[in-house]
């Protein structure tokens, strides 16, 4: 009998790849079957609409240890026997159904990712988007998603050093919840999510199997939502302590001879974890689907297979070896459950009571179809590209005024009243804290140290999805160079609209592209990577948002640098450029152009090459500790970089000349690849000798001191004014 | 000297502890399993921060009936030192070790900051190494660092010298709106009468280093071990 449109629909598979199965199989599929095609074909775990893009990223550097694709992400050598693996992962569509639960197990889900590899997790950053924060469900939806991943986080000892926040109506009914964890490898100690031999036993850890999160995967996850947003059963609830109970025991489980694989449960639960770690080990699997340790009465084989239940371990574990790692949980006070063991042949056998209810390929399952498409660009686009940005009014108020208006927006004033709410100092490796353009961490035992950051600009991926995500690239590796951490790797984490259409489908191909071009030219490859599709506000995708989460290394974590100015009479140098003010063209995509005018257009721009020699100096003149801060010049522009140094310093600062005519565009233009610097007099003659080596044009723009922040003769503002506007801006901009 | 660093299950500043103890400090270091009845040779016991037990009822309620929390208190009784952080002093606080109790922060978030904390209180063997009214700048990271108790107590404690740090601002002012998350007279760090168990909020071991923002924590571990080294004297 032909599957009803109701039960496709409820798994998110279209009619043609039904019948694909169909075809695959040759037969049709028992309903059980059919619930796993539809979690392994989501778009969340089957990556159908990005698998082929994805390819085309590069993913090769001297310092690999394990490729990406090989295990759950790719593993960096940072010398000195260390090494590190990181990604992000999304939880958009939880967190807008239910934000407290939907980012908390955001958190836990990213970090049983990184610690599945035997990584030790050491930081965690945050990448969120939201619509404007005038209205009150924007402000549920916040303050529900910060305390989701304070509470989650806090719990767990894992300091929360960084990310970013975002606001725009375009994310309004669709926020984003992105996680990055990273985690820390000693010795090359890292875990395989696999079996090693036949026969191997797989074991279940950790909570007992509910019915949260059914069809979290192929529902919440993998199609347009809104009409869903009922969906709540769909999100799962997470326990922080179990996860961090559950970190310590895994680790030390990973040091007895018996452990060969660790898989974490992630979307669509046992199904993806048990089945993956199949075709990864290149053998079948036999499931006892009744030895599943459940929480509650009735459960059906396909919910047990379904279910997201959070805090879930899967481990492969040579037989006749179980013993010491059944104490070894049991000390943990943790439950372990032999649920089947790995065979010779091709199939995923599930038994329920002693009987076979299914008998499925595990490639036909795991080998998810693959939407190839080419990008058309849209002809709305280039009307935007095209406008006159000069047409834009200049405001009637003072320079002065709107400085202290940027600085106060919801995109720039200082998130300290977010992460004061998260712990940053645990594991007590923190050397620089959030609040600057990346942190930086010490790694105990070396010299060395690494920096972490992410970025991305929606709204100027929107306006040149190719050059926005390029700038996307590069302005995460320039957080990473401020600091004088030089850029080695980068995860994505791609959030995009509805990819079954055309605009969705131009703005992914030319994405991947930008990515791709810039991450070549940085040569660093991109280790891992997460897509969320289908996000979209009353029917509008969103702006097209490839976050993109950068890892640096410091071969002396002493010599960094921050972003506050730090002394009387240090000079303040402008790189990148030669002048020190932006024009009309540095408006394109600009939070100037956005907050005050209302308006998204203009051509975005980047010259990678003289970005990668901008930071190239940048990172040299550090090394050779000449600079007293650096910090990057991004949303805001110029004037707002010059004033949150001087905030962050608390000390003032004189720039010689006063903006142009068009002074708006001088001010808040974002033209990329600038970095504010500032220097003792006496180390100036060194800074400009490797500019000019590196080819960097440069210009000394003014000096630090007093307590004003002034520009030529015609702005002029006490310290304390910029520092309420900037300090106190996000309080009042999401308060009444 | 040898520390003893209690962990239970949702302990996470164990392995800082030890960094700053043992790694910093140069001192012996174990973990105490919760699990534990008996109490190895230590000189002096530490309860580190952390949610132990998840800490879903209130902070340390569970923690103060395991096995381990008997053998504490047996060896305070005794007179040996125990220094609760963070979690361990609302441990310390449930178990009737310390008077008083931890609420919740009066702004209802958790909070991660520096702070700076007036030393009330120099004769103790926590903080002998610091002078009277000297600041030491330590952060703190909870959620439920409220210190309250009832009038008659408090009024003990301020009369006996058992209110050892305050939080203060950096010139060692005691003012409300320096006041961190609502503690009553701007409490930080309690000893008991006899001065052998102290409990503090702020987490000495986050600030072991000056590469990771400062090391004035380490007056209170320098402390311990200077008492010690006079105990044998």
């Amino acid at each position: 009998m032909p599957v009803s449109q109701e039960t496709l629909d409820e798994i998110a598979l279209s009619r043609d790849e039904y019948e694909a199965i169909v075809d695959r199989l040759g037969r049709e599929p028992e309903p059980l079957e059919l619930g796993l095609f539809g979690a392994l074909w989501s778009e969340h775990c089957g990556y159908k609409h990005t698998k082929a893009l994805l390819r085309t990223l590069p993913s090769s550097s001297e310092r690999l240890l394990v490729a990406p694709g090989a295990e759950n992400a790719g593993v960096i050598d940072l010398g000195d026997g260390l090494s590190v693996c990181f990604k992000i992962e999304s939880h958009n569509h939880p967190s807008a159904v239910e934000p407290f639960e939907g980012a908390a197990t955001g958190v836990g889900g990213i970090i049983r990712d990184i610690f599945a590899m035997g990584a030790r997790p050491i930081a965690l950053l945050n990448s969120l988007r939201f619509g404007q924060p005038d209205n009150a469900r924007t402000r549920y939806l916040l303050n529900g998603v910060i305390g989701g991943i304070s509470s989650y986080g806090n719990c767990i000892g894992i300091p929360n050093v960084g990310g970013e926040i975002f606001f725009s109506d375009t994310y309004k009914g669709n926020p984003l919840v992105n996680a990055m964890c990273i985690g820390l490898i000693e010795n090359g100690k890292m875990a395989s999510a696999s079996a090693k031999e036949p026969g191997d036993l797989l074991l279940l850890v950790g909570a007992d199997t509910g019915r949260d999160g059914i069809h979290g995967a192929s529902g919440l996850a993998s199609r347009a939502f809104e009409e869903q947003a009922e969906m709540r059963s769909a999100v799962q609830v997470g326990n922080p302590f179990l996860e961090k109970v559950l970190i310590e025991a895994c680790l030390e489980a990973l040091e007895l001879p018996g452990v060969v694989g660790l898989q974490d449960c992630g979307a669509a639960g046992i199904t993806s974890a048990a089945i993956e770690m199949a075709e990864r080990s290149g053998m079948g699997l036999k499931l006892l689907i009744d030895e599943v340790p459940r929480r509650e009465e009735g459960m059906t084989p396909y919910e047990v297979m379904l279910s997201e239940s959070q805090e879930r371990m899967l481990l492969a574990v040579t037989p006749g070896q179980e013993g010491p790692v059944f104490d070894l949980f049991k000390k943990w006070d943790l439950d372990a459950t032999i649920i089947g063991n790995f065979e010779l042949g091709e199939n995923v056998r599930i038994y329920d009571e002693g009987v076979e209810i299914t008998s499925t390929p595990v490639i036909t399952l795991t080998d998810a179809p693959e939407y190839k498409f080419t990008g058309v660009k849209p002809e709305w686009l280039t009307k935007l590209q095209n406008a006159d940005l000069s047409a834009n009014p200049i405001p009637s108020e003072s320079p002065a005024d709107m400085l202290l208006k940027m600085l106060a927006s919801p995109n720039i004033a200082s998130r300290f009243p977010i992460y004061r709410q998260y712990d940053y100092h645990v594991q007590t490796n923190t050397v620089v804290e959030p609040g600057g353009d990346a942190a930086v961490l010490r790694l105990k035992g070396s010299k060395r140290g690494i920096a972490v950051s992410t970025d991305c600009n929606g709204r100027i991926c929107y306006l040149d999805p190719e050059i926005g995500t390029a700038i996307a690239v590069a302005e995460a590796c320039r957080n990473l160079s401020v600091t004088g951490a030089t850029p080695v790797a980068l995860t994505d984490g791609l959030n995009f609209g509805n990819p079954e259409t055309a605009d969705v489908q131009f703005q992914l191909t030319e994405s991947i592209a930008g990515m791709s071009r810039a991450a070549k030219a940085f040569e660093i490859p991109i280790v891992s990577g997460n897509a969320s599709m289908y996000n979209q506000s009353q029917g509008i995708d969103i702006f097209p948002t490839p976050i993109i989460g950068s890892l640096g290394l410091l071969e002396d974590v002493e010599k960094h640098s921050t972003a506050g100015f730090k002394s009387d009479g240090d000079v303040i140098i402008l790189l990148g450029t030669d002048s020190t003010w932006d024009d009309i063209d540095g408006l394109a995509g600009s939070e100037y152009l956005d907050y005050i005018h209302g308006k998204v257009e203009g051509q975005p721009k980047l010259d990678i090459a003289l970005e990668i020699r901008t930071q190239a100096a940048c990172r040299e003149a550090i090394t050779d500790e000449l600079i007293a801060s650096a910090h990057d010049v991004s949303d805001g522009g110029v004037a707002v970089a010059i004033a949150e140094s001087a905030v962050i310093g608390e000390i003032g600062a004189s720039i010689n000349s006063a903006p142009g005519e068009r002074w708006d565009a001088s001010m808040f233009g974002e033209t990329q690849s600038r970095i504010i610097v500032s220097v003792k007099p006496e180390n100036l003659a060194a800074v400009k000798a490797i500019t000019a080596a590196n080819n960097v044009p440069s210009i000394v723009i003014g000096y630090v001191g007093g307590d004003t922040l002034s520009f030529g003769d015609s702005i002029s503002l006490p310290l304390a004014d910029v520092d309420d506007a900037w300090k106190n801006g996000f309080s009042r901009a999401t308060s009444d | 000297m040898k520390f003893g660093i209690v962990v239970f299950p949702g302990t996470w500043s164990e392995k800082d502890t030890h960094h700053a103890v043992n790694g910093v400090l140069g001192q012996d270091a174990e973990y105490i399993w919760h699990g534990d009845e008996v109490l190895g040779q230590y000189d002096a016991i530490i309860i580190p921060g952390g949610f132990s037990y998840g800490d879903y009822l209130r902070s340390g309620a569970i923690a103060r009936f395991s096995p381990v929390m008997e053998a504490v208190q047996h060896f305070a009784d005794k007179g040996g030192p125990v220094l609760g952080i963070c979690n361990g002093f609302q441990v310390l606080c449930e178990s009737g070790l310390l008077p008083g109790v931890l609420m919740r922060n009066d702004h209802l978030e958790f909070r991660c900051i520096w702070t700076d904390l007036k030393v009330e209180n120099a004769s103790t063997m926590f903080t002998s190494k610091a002078t009277a009214s000297e600041t030491l700048h330590i952060p703190i990271s909870h959620g439920e660092g409220n210190y309250q108790a009832d009038e008659a107590t408090v009024d003990r404690l301020e009369g006996n010298g058992q209110i050892v740090l305050r939080y203060s601002d950096s010139s060692g002012n005691v003012s409300p709106d320096i006041n961190p998350n609502g503690s009553i007279n701007n409490i930080a760090g309690i000893v008991n009468e006899r001065g052998n168990v102290m409990g503090m909020m702020p987490h000495p071991e986050k600030a072991s280093e000056k590469l990771i923002g400062g090391d004035d924590g380490n007056v209170i571990f320098s402390s311990m071990i200077e008492s010690f080294a006079a105990s044998l004297a």
